[in-house]
């Protein structure tokens, strides 16, 4: 590879002194330095893998590919969410042979000694990569986290080139990995956004839905928040902006690590632009994550990113005191981890006497769980509001947690403009 | 980086390979993932200005990826289906979608070049322009034949 400097162990891999999947592994690693303009290779701590969800024949064959040529990892590796719920099989819906091709890929990747985390957040897990620590994370809404909120140094790896990196404990010196490309580059100022709205959780998917949509491919800094922003907001915040942009870093000023001050946000550079996000704005950026108006609602489903325990924490009380409407059907996405936690808590009795679908190593939007009489899904999701209507051909309908809930119990779709018409 | 000689722009190449076609120019980024269907080839993600449109075949300007990094699957698994774009030139470089491509290459034997251009020779290739785009590791050439 021209431009690439490469260490003796990498000519190694590459030579095929560790074996055929190394090679190939290391093949790509280096198709992706040269694309990158990267000039060396680094030692990556972890992956975590999100090529174990079924995109088609072409994913079965390059997994089958790897395992064929003796791949295993040579790092932690955890993997993201596949196509089957393999702890509650009968919630799928689609036909046998995807369902039957989904779990021969996830038993491929758990075969290469990845952890059978099937989670998008294992941000959630009890280890995760420390302030500094460069890792090869895929899956959008990860890797914002991993950089943003962690302080770790991803770059926005994808399928294939995630288990490239486990394989090998090597990635591309470019990207997320260098400090030159860790500074803000556009500065969101929040404008008289009353404290009420800024205390409230739904706030932040309808601020990372506009924060990605006007930054692109810049890094957004983001005045204003409060301090007492949890991690499940900034969760919220960086799957919608790694959904209607490609953010794969934010600061947020005073609250995540590289931001103690706007200046170091900015790495002492002044913004290419700043956009004052006004009531107004956040008004229009709510309406646009929903397609629907009208009061149907035939399923709500929470939990993209994956419900946490601080989540659950705040649906349990919520769902003990309501009824769920009949015709209406109510799914939490979540990781097996977090539900062996919710069980532990005695939680799990309200969650089976509400009737409410807990769906574990997969997700509502990525495979086939849904009924075709589910027409209209509320959501307190903006990645969930923007891909679920392509991918799974549904209308949706955007609101808080609360609001799902209530619309839940109501059988029709109930929503406070009040909050977003004052501001 | 680009200069433009007669026709031919000279830009990077993130992906080599030989392709032709008529060109497609996105008005937005797109996300392949949940934004192109490889069984049909087509832009499938209705927020798009152009959701409907043919990816396949086509040279596709899109002035940079978006959103999830599962778009690289989805670029290899249109390359088996033969529903591909017949090459991708952007504005800004995307790993993502040169991924997919370079995996394609590796699985399949067949090349999708990947090349980045600067904003006038990007400018100067409108839809519908039949484009040839030769690419290898040294540079990428992206020349308009017939318009």
């Amino acid at each position: 590879m021209p431009g690439v400097r490469l260490s003796p162990s990498d000519r190694a891999m590459l030579d095929g002194g560790r074996g055929e999947a190394a090679r190939l592994a290391m093949r790509i690693v280096t198709a992706m330095a040269s694309a990158t303009a990267a000039e060396h290779l680094i030692d990556v701590a972890s992956a975590h893998v999100d090529g174990c969800l079924y995109h088609g024949q072409a994913s079965l064959d390059f997994a089958e590919r790897l395992v064929a040529g003796g791949a295993r990892v040579a790092i932690p590796t955890t993997l993201n969410v596949g196509s089957v719920d393999l702890l509650h099989p009968d919630l799928y819906r689609g036909d046998r042979q995807s369902a039957a091709n989904g779990r021969r890929l996830m038993e491929l990747y758990a075969s290469m000694g990845c952890r059978p985390t099937w989670t998008c957040a294992p941000y959630q897990l009890p280890e995760r990569p420390s302030l500094g620590q460069h890792v090869a994370w895929a899956e959008s809404n990860a890797v914002v986290f991993a950089n943003s909120v962690l302080g770790a140094r991803t770059d926005r790896y994808g399928d294939f080139i995630d288990i490239c990196a486990a394989i090998t404990g090597r990635a591309p010196a470019a990207g997320f990995h260098l400090d030159r490309n860790r500074a803000g580059q556009i500065l969101f100022r929040l404008d008289g956004v009353s404290k009420s709205l800024l205390a409230e959780d739904v706030l932040f998917p309808v601020l990372g839905h506009l924060v990605g949509s006007e930054a692109g491919t810049l890094v957004p800094v983001i005045e204003g928040l409060p301090g007492s922003v949890t991690e499940d907001q900034l969760k919220a915040l960086g799957a919608a902006a790694a959904s209607s942009g490609a953010v794969a870093l934010f600061h947020a000023v005073g609250v995540t690590p590289e931001a103690r001050s706007l200046e170091a946000a900015f790495g002492g550079v002044e913004p290419r632009r700043v956009v004052e996000v006004t009531p107004s704005r956040l008004a229009e950026a709510r309406d646009s994550l929903s397609t629907v108006a009208g009061d149907r609602i035939d399923a709500v489903s929470v939990g993209t990113p994956h419900f946490s325990v601080a989540e659950f924490a705040r649906l349990t009380p919520l769902l003990e005191r309501t009824a769920i409407a009949s015709g209406v059907d109510f799914f939490v996405s979540t990781s097996r981890q977090v539900l062996a936690e919710v069980e532990s808590r005695g939680w799990l009795r309200v969650y089976q006497r509400a009737g409410v679908k807990l769906v574990v190593d997969t997700c509502t939007y990525v495979t086939s769980i849904l009924k075709p009489s589910h027409r209209v899904v509320m959501t307190n999701s903006a990645k969930w509001a923007y891909y679920a209507p392509a991918n799974v051909g549904v209308e949706v309908v955007f609101g808080s947690l609360e609001e799902c809930v209530r619309s839940a119990a109501e059988g029709k779709v109930r929503r406070d403009e009040t909050l977003w018409r004052r501001g | 980086m680009t200069k433009r000689s007669g026709d031919a722009a000279d830009g990077r190449t993130l992906v080599s390979g030989s392709a032709r076609g008529p060109a497609l120019r996105l008005e937005e980024p797109l996300s392949l993932w949940g934004g192109m269907d490889p069984t049909t080839g087509k832009v499938i993600d209705r927020r798009h200005p152009q959701a409907g449109e043919e990816l396949a075949g086509r040279v596709v300007l899109m002035p940079s990826g978006r959103g999830s990094s599962s778009s690289s699957s989805v670029l290899a698994e249109a390359v088996r289906a033969g529903t591909a774009p017949a090459a991708v030139v952007l504005l800004e470089p995307d790993p993502i979608v040169a991924l997919g491509a370079v995996v394609a290459a590796e699985l399949y034997g067949r090349r999708v070049p990947v090349v980045v251009l600067d904003e006038a020779a990007y400018g100067a290739i409108r839809t519908g322009d039949e484009v040839v785009v030769e690419a290898d590791d040294e540079k990428a050439s992206v020349s308009v034949t017939g318009r």
